[in-house]
């Protein structure tokens, strides 16, 4: 047996790594019923914006002044890219048949890809990226946190009270749930639906790019190639907890995350299944987990918001 | 209800789409036509990941084969023959190897292949080239099936296909010789070890478990990782707490630079040691300033002490190729040349010309050919496999790898 508590630690700040970008796939998707494969891009490319941010700096600039302008830098970039995408790649193509923009996603999140790859300078292969200095948190003697871990765990909910809070309280949120049940309906009230939509893919890129300033300072460095793995990894997470609802998709991303965790540490010790633990296994029971839900409830753990319409 | 079973549609079909997506192949050739008159065009095929993130050493392949075909055309080191270099892009995905494979053969004009990086790429290229009697030199391939059949851990060594040969000296000579330096080098007798499931990582670990415990060491724990994954925090708090005092990683360095990291953010104070995977800057700078002491071994003496290296190093320069010739640029320069001199004893032994089967008589010259190349004597045992069996030791120092020990490896 491996010390559970640190297992659980892990897996909760993983889960809430992909619940962060589990937003941008959920609120595209309650609103535009449009899978936006390329979000994926969208936070890797916050990585490299916060990066060019954090470069602007003089050197030896703490960590505390860097660490929101990577944020704010990160953020401007992957919302203007996500803004440049929805004009130009999806709007055109809004009353298409439903395969169209999700082919358009695909291609745009290779050639986000590439381009990073092709322009941004040493991205050929992973950059480095600050890291937090000094020892982890210990709690217990056998619970310690990484401080990269603490700032996602405390940043993630904070994001989504605010998100909350957003579309309960005010008047653009209140506008957001009306295109979601009906745009037609919504535009005919008044409300400039295009205007909306805009604003859903920004915030889900700038939560992509919060998300993508802590899964550098965790690991260190980012790379080209990070989207892929982890914007399929918060798609699920979305699907899990019910695309279309901003809760569910925090909810997926920690049950995906903790999922994964134990996994890893504790089905190689089930009699008869030494086999099929450990870290290779993870990807697998995480989609078992996945078809289970789906089979069984296929809502999602919490179901959409806006089911009404379906 | 529409909606949903649509959903649950598109969620599988994208997923296999964006799985698909990763085997996309891509020309990466920048061969220039020097209009060589009435010379004779050999083109020298070139297959290696150009793109992705092992693109840093894939270039370094291209460029130093590119540099083997301009010095042969400037020295005319083969009268009459004008070399040119066609380079295509695997992405370290065996489907897209196999595919330019099959491209390759096609054009009449290859003579001879070099590459690809990856072991479990060249597996599905060696039966395409066998097939059309086209001769391959791999600069990287480490795995010893590829050279001497499944069973060699039986000890039956059948060569499996005539046309593969390499310059690199192979994991048994790698993995044994990491075991033996953990083990009475550096004092390590409990070792967790790592792989990534490829046909390189997990072969390199099991021949690495075998002979540390035959030499008396212990192995307290083993897990696997998936290539491209980041977070291994959970197989890092395994490997703490196993008690091991030692890790080796079977794999490549993208994913071995995060774990040997987050092993260390454990707060576990074990180095972790790898193959000539991880023997790359990029393994440093994944993992920060943590990974003071990490091991790795790699083949051959580090070029830049060689003697015999310094003309290719200054040339590498003097081109200016925008890459590092990285890991495999010297291995990659003596496989390019092997083939341009398995060529031009093909051609002095037809008056200097190209018989009509030159593929098939390449092939069989490649077997004879020795000389002093980059990386020492360069020249092919019965299984296609190098006579090179040097080794060293490399060391993270100072956010640097230091060659520590270099050494002839005997049985």
């Amino acid at each position: 047996m491996h010390e559970l508590p640190q297992q659980l630690a892990n897996g909760l700040a993983l889960g809430a790594l992909y619940g962060l970008i589990a937003i941008g796939y959920t609120m595209v998707y309650g609103i535009v019923q449009l899978i936006n494969f390329a979000h994926g891009e969208i936070f890797m490319i916050g990585g490299f914006g916060a990066l060019s941010a954090y470069a602007i700096l003089p050197t030896g600039t703490s960590l505390l002044i860097a660490i929101p302008v990577m944020i704010i830098g990160g953020a401007a970039t992957s919302v203007a890219v996500a803004c440049a995408a929805e004009r130009f790649a999806y709007r055109p193509l809004r009353s298409a048949p439903r395969l169209a923009p999700l082919i358009t996603a695909i291609g745009l999140s290779i050639a986000l890809q590439q381009l990073v790859w092709q322009f941004y300078p040493d991205a050929k292969k992973a950059v480095s990226f600050p890291e937090f200095k000094g020892a982890a948190f210990k709690l217990t003697d056998s619970l310690s946190i990484q401080r990269a871990d603490l700032f996602v765990l405390i940043l993630a909910p904070l994001c989504m009270l605010a998100l909350g809070v957003f579309v309960q309280k005010s008047r653009s949120g209140r506008a957001m749930q009306a295109t979601a049940q009906d745009p037609d309906t919504a535009k005919l009230m008044g409300i400039n639906t295009d205007r909306i939509i805009v604003m859903a893919f920004a915030i889900g890129a700038a939560f992509a790019a919060v998300a993508a300033v802590a899964y550098g300072l965790d690991k260190g460095q980012i790379n080209f190639e990070m989207g892929f793995i982890l914007g399929l990894k918060a798609f699920t997470a979305a699907v899990l907890g019910g695309i279309g609802n901003i809760y569910g998709a925090m909810v997926g991303g920690v049950v995906l995350g903790l999922a994964e965790a134990l996994s890893i540490a504790y089905i190689e010790d089930i009699p008869g299944m030494s086999q099929l633990g450990g870290g290779a296994w993870s990807n697998v029971w995480a989609f078992v987990l996945l078809i289970v839900v789906l089979l069984v409830r296929p809502q999602g753990l919490l179901g959409e918001r806006v089911a009404d319409r379906a | 209800m529409r909606h949903r079973s649509l959903l649950v549609l598109t969620t599988v079909i994208t997923t296999g789409a964006l799985t698909l997506t990763a085997c996309g192949s891509r020309d990466g050739g920048d061969s220039k036509d020097n209009g060589g008159g009435k010379k004779t065009t050999v083109v020298i095929g070139v297959d290696a990941p150009l793109t992705g993130s092992l693109s840093a050493l894939g270039q370094g392949i291209k460029n130093s084969v590119d540099l083997a075909a301009k010095t042969a055309n400037k020295n005319n080191e083969v009268p009459g023959i004008e070399f040119k270099v066609e380079a295509l892009d695997d992405q370290a995905v065996p489907a897209s190897g196999q595919a330019n494979a099959t491209k390759l053969v096609g054009n009449k004009d290859v003579l001879g292949v070099v590459g690809p990086l990856n072991s479990g790429v060249a597996q599905q290229m060696q039966g395409v080239f066998n097939s059309a009697n086209l001769a391959q030199v791999s600069p990287a391939n480490t795995n010893p099936a590829l050279s001497q059949g499944d069973n060699w851990g039986k000890g039956e060594f059948k060569r499996g296909f005539k046309t593969y040969f390499r310059t690199a000296a192979t994991d048994v000579v790698q993995g044994k010789f990491a075991a033996q330096y953990l083990f009475r080098d550096a004092g390590k007798k409990k070792v967790f070890i790592v792989d990534d499931k490829q046909t390189y990582g997990a072969g390199l670990a099991a021949i690495f478990a075998d002979e540390f415990k035959k030499l008396g060491g212990e192995v307290v724990g083993t897990d696997h990782v998936t290539v491209k994954e980041t977070d291994f925090s959970s197989t890092a708090d395994k490997v703490k707490s196993s008690g091991a005092d030692s890790v080796y990683f079977g794999g490549q360095y993208p994913e071995g630079g995060l774990l040997a990291d987050q092993i260390k953010k454990t707060g576990a104070v074990v180095p972790l040691m790898g193959g000539d995977g991880i023997q790359d800057p990029a393994f440093i700078s994944a993992s920060g300033e943590a990974n003071e002491g990490d091991l790795a071994t790699s083949i051959g003496y580090p070029v830049e002490k060689l003697d015999t290296a310094k003309k290719f190093i200054e040339d590498y320069k003097t081109e200016g190729y925008k890459d590092p010739y990285a890991a495999y640029g010297g291995y990659s320069y003596d496989a390019g040349w092997a083939v341009i001199q398995a060529v031009k004893a093909v051609a002095a032994a037809n008056n200097g010309k190209l018989p009509t089967d030159a593929r098939a008589k390449v092939v069989e010259a490649l077997g004879k050919v020795s000389f002093e190349g980059v990386t020492g004597k360069v020249a092919f045992d019965e299984y296609g496999d190098t006579t090179n069996k040097q080794l060293t030791v490399y060391k993270v120092e100072g956010g640097k790898w230091v060659d520590v020990k270099s050494d002839t490896f005997n049985q």
